[in-house]
């Protein structure tokens, strides 16, 4: 019997594999189901029944609304305490940090059911402000996706760099606006990125705060539970285009920063 | 009163303590005339660095003022001050074109854009990087991005240009280059220079005064010359260029006893004054062992182009020689020091300085005693590797027998016993003061070594006694 020699390629196998069966087929499956009807024949209408539906065309914007408000909401949270974090020289400071990204070990239902708990206590019924507390539950959920990155890039940065805009004239406004704002801008589109797509499509949050406004995620998911798989997919194949644009935009973006930090891309 | 105004900066008892307890810069006081080039030079942690960003503005003071043409600038913001810096790592603004980085000061200062262009133009003409203004800093060389940290000041006509190392990531010959073109930019511009830097030679070549620091205190202030040619203390003789360094004692008018040996020297000092003897190498005169004051053995020859760098030994003593003629390892040679050539120090600090070696166990050995300490422990983040060889921090190998430890003790710390063989070495006291509350005693060794040992009993001119030292009083040093 031939050894099977431990070449780099040969170690690559079993991520290809990995691939092929988790990622691609249901990839082709996806597409498959979303451009074909309950006969297995070829349509269009899924697509075109997305966008002449009022329904979903309204539930897009509403994702859209709401994923907008958190990534918002997370933004002004996250800015400011990323910046001071970053800035202090606190010996606890990793302490600080840790308790801002603890909410990440403790179990998801855990987090929302008591958030759910405590929303209730406020509100008294919880319908009555769905797409507040939607952005409350999702901005809570994700905080810590957009603080990391942030405090990541700003801790990094050359703290010389200030002290040099100081040196030439800049006050502590001037120097944030022209150099630590525009070399943040890195974590804030990997922050804005790791919180704004999951905000379109995460239903399971608003189903344990008991929320019955639907989102991109809920409209799969009844479509999947009608059994309606065509539909779904094609819903789902269009919310990944609208991730690939995302995705690529802000890469674009990325790729200017980091030509202009000097920084090689990975 | 009329307040001098040619000083252009004026640091007044400047201390710098962090919230720690550690104090960086000591009453520090420092006046600079316009157009001057000063350096402030001393080894890393020195507070050199500190002063330089009390200056710019980045750290206050916790004592002291600072004036700058005569008025209190102390608690100035970095942003108000007609001074601008060279960072260390040049600190260019990573997401802005060489022109916006150069314009980034005129700019601030809400300055026509038209005149900013002109004076962008005409200061990267000044650094050698004309039609550069659209370039990216990533796209940049180390020593090009070094001319637009400094066109980047310059272009702001500050009236001090402070330089924190900005030479120390370039290569040795663009360190070279560079070294002569800042000072042609200041002798052109007059702006003045404070320099910061921790290489004696780039100091020595550019400055006009030179600041040596240590442990945030002025040791010395001088031209390069002064500095070199009188150093004032054991440190500064050590620090710049090279140097032998002994501890010795005034034994007449003009005559100094060290390294074994009497020589007459220049400086009038009083005898019995413990003194520091410096003479630098190329002032070491090798004779025939008859002629020499002290005679040693050659124990290494290095070759260095233009001479010779000869080690020698005498007694407990090593000095180095610099040497047009070759000499072999093992020679005889005599030593001798012309009177001016010795550069005698009133020694501030008493502590006795003596070397053991490294035996096969890695155990430090003097004069035949077996100290109860190792290597491992006495040379920090030193580790004892599988084969028994040790290695330091950078993982090099220590080798034994090329590995000397240099002991440091103070004089109080060591006791006398009349029970000579108690003793880690043995000698006569040969000199005795009384400081008041206690007796200050010179012991020669058999050695030829003069040890200082601090006693509040009285003991006896020529009384023999051993000298009993504490390991853990002991701190150590591993000798270049």
């Amino acid at each position: 019997m031939p050894a099977i020699r431990l070449s780099r390629k040969n170690l690559a196998i079993p991520y290809a594999i990995f691939l092929l069966v988790f990622v691609v087929a249901p990839l082709f499956v996806l597409v498959y189901y979303a451009f074909t009807n309950g006969q297995g024949q070829f349509t269009l209408a899924n697509l075109t029944g997305f966008f002449t539906d009022p329904n979903t065309l309204g539930t897009l914007c509403y994702s859209f609304a709401i994923a907008f408000v958190t990534t918002a909401v997370c933004l002004l949270i996250a800015y400011p305490t990323a910046y001071i974090l970053a800035g202090s020289q606190l010996k606890q400071k990793s302490v600080l940090v840790m308790l801002f990204i603890m909410p990440m070990w403790i179990n998801f239902s855990l987090r929302i059911t008591a958030l759910k708990e405590i929303l209730t206590f406020i509100e008294g019924n919880l319908a009555r402000y769905p797409f507040f507390n939607a952005v409350i539950g999702m901005s809570y959920d994700f905080l810590p996706f957009m603080i990391l990155p942030i405090y990541t890039t700003l801790s990094k940065m050359d703290r010389s760099l200030i002290e040099a805009a100081k040196d030439l004239g800049a006050d502590e406004k001037a120097a944030f606006l022209k150099i630590t704002l525009p070399l943040s801008v890195p974590g804030i589109i990997s922050g804005v990125s790791m919180v704004f797509l999951p905000a379109m499509t995460n239903y399971v949050v608003l189903d344990m705060l008991y929320n019955s406004t639907y989102i991109m995620g809920s409209l799969i998911g009844s479509y999947f539970a009608a059994y309606n798989w065509h539909g779904g997919s094609m819903i789902a194949l269009i919310l990944l285009a609208i991730i690939c644009i995302f995705t690529l935009l802000t890469n674009g973006m990325e790729e200017e920063d980091s030509r202009a930090m000097g920084g090689a891309r990975l | 009163m009329q307040k001098q105004t040619e000083n252009i900066i004026e640091l007044r008892h400047i201390t710098k303590t962090y919230e720690d307890g550690f104090t960086a810069v000591s009453d520090f006081n420092l006046e600079v005339k316009k157009g001057e080039f000063v350096t402030f030079l001393g080894p890393s942690g020195c507070g050199k660095t500190t002063t330089l960003r009390m200056i710019a503005g980045f750290d206050l003071p916790t004592e002291g003022e600072i004036l700058l043409n005569g008025k209190d600038i102390t608690s100035l913001p970095p942003y108000e001050r007609p001074i601008n810096t060279v960072f260390q790592r040049y600190a260019l603004f990573p997401h802005m074109n060489i022109y916006d980085n150069i314009a980034f000061g005129l700019r601030q200062k809400k300055m026509k854009e038209e005149e900013i262009a002109r004076k962008v133009k005409k200061v990267l003409d000044l650094v050698d990087l004309e039609g550069f203004e659209n370039r990216s800093v990533a796209t940049l060389s180390g020593g090009q991005q070094q001319r637009i940290a400094i066109a980047r000041a310059l272009v702001n006509e500050p009236q001090i240009l402070l330089l924190d190392e900005p030479l120390g990531a370039l290569d040795l010959k663009m360190r070279k280059e560079m070294q002569l073109e800042l000072k042609q930019m200041h002798d052109d511009l007059g702006i003045t220079f404070i320099y910061v830097t921790h290489d004696q030679e780039e100091a020595l070549t550019m400055s006009d005064r030179i600041v040596v620091m240590s442990e945030g205190k002025m040791q010395q202030l001088g031209t390069p010359e002064d500095i070199y040619n009188e150093p004032k203390n054991a440190f500064v003789a050590d620090f710049i260029g090279e140097s032998n360094i002994f501890n010795g004692i005034m034994t007449g008018h003009l005559r100094a006893r060290f390294c074994g040996g009497e020589f007459t020297c220049v400086d009038d000092v009083e005898e019995g004054t413990h003194i520091t003897a410096v003479v630098r190498p190329e002032d070491v005169e090798l004779t025939a062992p008859e002629k020499g004051i002290i005679r040693g053995t050659v124990t290494a020859v290095i070759f260095k182009g233009m001479h010779y760098e000869i080690t020698i030994e005498s007694g407990r003593n090593e000095m180095v020689a610099r040497s047009v003629h070759a000499a072999r390892p093992g020679d005889q040679v005599g030593i001798c020091l012309e009177p001016d050539s010795i550069h005698i120090m009133i020694a501030e600090d008493h502590t006795n300085y003596f070397t053991a070696d490294i035996n096969e166990k890695h155990r430090l050995e003097f004069n035949g005693h077996e100290l109860d300490t190792s290597v491992t422990k006495i040379i920090k983040g030193s580790k004892r590797q599988d084969d028994g060889t040790i290695i330091d921090t950078n993982g090099e190998v220590i080798d034994p027998r090329r590995t000397r430890i240099v002991i440091s003790i103070q004089p109080q710390d060591i006791t006398m016993t009349d029970h000579v063989e108690e003793g880690l070495v043995e000698g006569y006291i040969s000199n005795l003061i009384y400081k008041g509350d206690h007796y200050s005693y010179v012991i020669h060794t058999d050695l030829e070594q003069d040890f200082i040992v601090d006693d509040e009993y009285l003991w006896n001119m020529d009384d023999h006694v051993g000298l009993i030292m504490p390991i853990d009083k002991m701190s150590f040093a591993l000798k270049k």
